[in-house]
């Protein structure tokens, strides 16, 4: 059941929201493009939640415009937009069954013959034999299904979902993650989802764009943020990062060469947001390999030494603390491909390919 | 509700753990003792005590009855009474509405727009409770005096047809709307106070308008609240005798008045207990069906 009008693109464009001083959404212009699964991602209190609201009509923006498909959408009215919501808590209705629950959009909007689609819909997000239930007699995830199924038997240009999984333990949120991204991929409508989970926004969204203070930090492909971010926040916002300040001290070939407390590490010029100055160098933990102070390092790895503080063995895994020399601590995930574990106190040197360090600008309150 | 633990003895308020409750289930009974003496001493005592006095015989002399089986005191009290019974229902039937209307925006308002005010507007709410019920409907006496300032206005403007609003019906249901108002208000807001907001959201955000979305959403699941309101205010209003006797013509008397003046008046205790007993009787069929046609217990 492909949304017929479904292939619009939603618009933000200049959207502010201020509430008295405090600027919730700041200027923010985004295009989502139809059909997409995008996810809005950022700490709480970053705007995603009232930019969402925002294109749900219960929040009036203070300028802007959003825009669905080629109409301006921004003056009307919640409950004439083509946009529905599956709310943080839910929502349902308490006093009707999942049946009625699902059919409430179609009966305000005058369609006689309900039953066909809600019973379809019920199919889709495998709830039929539950259609007579009252919302209080199904456990958390059923309530989260029913909320999706409420707002996408509309067959919005959008739909929007507020933490929808964030009231869920975590295997169910591992399992409605999965649930949530087949439905999408089979109804094909535009889904924007709203999370501070980023883990849930990489797998299932194929853009996210990382919110913080009212802005959007960075957006693309979950893998390109990742491997690639391009502000200290994203870096560790989204997944974890070692970084260090430093400054840039000359160039060699395609490669920035940058000086910190003594040591001296190469960024590839095109994975950095700076070629000069006061710059930060970060790495992710798992790209990091350790040995013990003195082992042979690869020629032109960039490497720090330290200390260890913490070693936990998780299984597949083992994550190190380390202290570095300037006095931060570094974390690096070590698959445990041999039994050989360092222990807390062991000195250490911990190494990378040039081609996985990032280099960006110092973030001006730091 | 489906999830209610088995505890015994469920109306004494006391709550047990399903558990507790099981091992101990003498001492929910326990805790019942103090109510239900309270409730045997004050209330079934008098009410089978009142139903023999209702069935009594007269002596001949005044105000002295002897037991008996007087079917007929039922006969000629709804003989005598109905139109009065008729007049009561009316007047306290169009107070309950009028109490409804009154009450509910103003619940609705404060459960969900009131933001800091609410604890202020609640207590003004019961703030009449300070002041007794008799002071207060003498107030409106003066206030809906001939010579007062509402009725002279509203004459000047020739609205009213007997050129009055005291001594009339008017008068007696504007009481009784006014004393019962809160008994309204109360469960209104609480019924009101329990619904999230949100609700509302997720109805406009499913294409309901405004007004749809009250009608489909906040009404039916503020039911059990107007369902509660309507019975706690219809019920004392329909037994109500201060307003008709301080507001009302002699004209305009209610059943109390005429239970009242059959007890101390003519001292005919058989007559004025058969007329209490209907009105129970009326009261109790009235709620019955009611609560039937409203279907509260699949709201709950």
């Amino acid at each position: 059941m492909a949304a017929t009008d479904g292939v619009q693109d939603l618009q933000l464009v200049n959207l502010v929201k201020a509430f008295g001083d405090f600027v919730a959404v700041d200027d923010l212009t985004l295009t989502i493009p139809a059909g997409s699964f995008f996810a809005l991602l950022g700490p709480s209190g970053c705007g995603k939640t009232t930019t969402l609201r925002m294109v749900a009509g219960l929040e009036d923006p203070t300028s802007g415009q959003i825009l669905l498909g080629a109409s301006d959408i921004t003056n009307e009215k919640p409950y004439k937009r083509h946009v529905n919501t599956v709310f943080q808590s839910y929502a349902l209705f308490p006093h009707l069954d999942i049946f009625e629950n699902v059919a409430f959009g179609l009966r305000r909007r005058g369609i006689k013959d309900v039953a066909g689609p809600v019973n379809a819909m019920l199919e889709l997000v495998e709830l039929g034999p539950l259609a007579r239930r009252k919302p209080a007699q199904l456990s958390g995830g059923q309530q989260q299904r029913v909320a999706v199924a409420r707002a996408l038997i509309n067959q919005p240009g959008v739909l929007l979902l507020d933490e929808p999984l964030g009231a869920l333990d975590l295997k169910l949120r591992r399992q409605m993650q999965i649930e949530l991204k087949r439905i999408q991929t089979e109804v094909g409508t535009t889904f924007v989802h709203v999370t501070h989970d980023q883990e849930e926004a990489m797998t299932m969204a194929d853009t996210v764009a990382v919110m913080n203070k009212g802005r959007i930090e960075q957006m693309g492909a979950p893998i390109e943020i990742y491997e690639l971010p391009r502000t200290v926040f994203v870096a560790n916002f989204l997944g974890q990062s070692n970084i260090v300040t430093g400054s840039v001290s000359g160039r060699s070939g395609e490669d920035i060469v940058v000086s910190a407390y003594g040591a001296s590490f190469t960024i590839p010029i095109n994975r950095s947001t700076r070629q000069d100055g006061e710059i930060v160098v970060g790495v992710r933990p798992e790209k990091l390999s350790i040995a013990p102070a003195g082992s042979a390092v690869p020629d032109r790895s960039n490497r720090v030494t330290g200390k260890i503080t913490d070693a936990s063995f998780t299984g597949v895994s083992t994550q190190y603390l380390a202290m570095t020399a300037w006095g931060d601590e570094w974390m690096v995930f070590e698959q445990n491909r041999s039994a050989d574990i360092l222990r807390p106190g062991d000195e250490v040197v911990m190494h990378w390919a040039p081609a996985h360090t990032f280099g960006l600008d110092v973030p001006p309150e730091a | 509700m489906p999830a209610l633990a088995p505890t015994s003895g469920g109306s004494s308020g006391v709550v047990i753990s399903g558990a507790a409750a099981q091992r101990r289930p003498r001492t929910a009974y326990l805790l019942l003792i103090p109510g239900l003496a309270w409730l045997a001493i004050f209330f079934v005592v008098p009410l089978i005590s009142l139903f023999f006095t209702s069935l009594q015989a007269p002596t001949g002399k005044s105000g002295v009855y002897q037991p008996a089986f007087e079917v007929s005191n039922y006969l000629v009290a709804i003989q005598e009474y109905w139109p009065t019974f008729v007049k009561s229902f009316i007047y306290s039937g169009t107070a309950t509405v009028l109490a409804l209307i009154i009450a509910y925006p103003l619940a609705y308002f404060i459960a969900f727009r009131a933001g800091k005010w609410r604890a202020l507007l609640l207590v003004l709410v019961v703030a009449p409770f300070f002041a007794s019920f008799l002071l207060r409907t003498y107030a409106w006496r003066t206030i809906l005096a001939d010579e007062g300032f509402i009725t002279s206005f509203l004459n000047a403007l020739h609205l009213l047809p007997q050129g009055r609003i005291l001594n009339t019906p008017i008068a007696v249901v504007l009481g009784l709307t006014y004393n019962f108002l809160p008994f309204m208000i109360l469960p209104l807001y609480a019924a009101l106070e329990r619904i999230d907001p949100r609700l509302v959201e997720a109805a406009g955000d499913l294409y309901a308008s405004p007004f749809t979305g009250f009608r489909k959403v906040i009404w039916p699941l503020s039911l059990p609240g107007v369902v509660a309101g309507t019975l706690l205010t219809f019920i004392p209003a329909s037994g109500d005798y201060i307003n008709a006797t301080l507001l009302g013509a002699p004209s305009d008397r209610m059943v109390g008045n005429a239970i009242q003046t059959n007890f101390l008046q003519f001292r005919d205790y058989p007559i004025a207990s058969a007329l209490s007993f209907i009105l129970m009787a009326i009261i109790l069929a009235v709620v019955f069906v009611y609560i039937r046609r409203a279907g509260t217990e699949d709201l709950v």
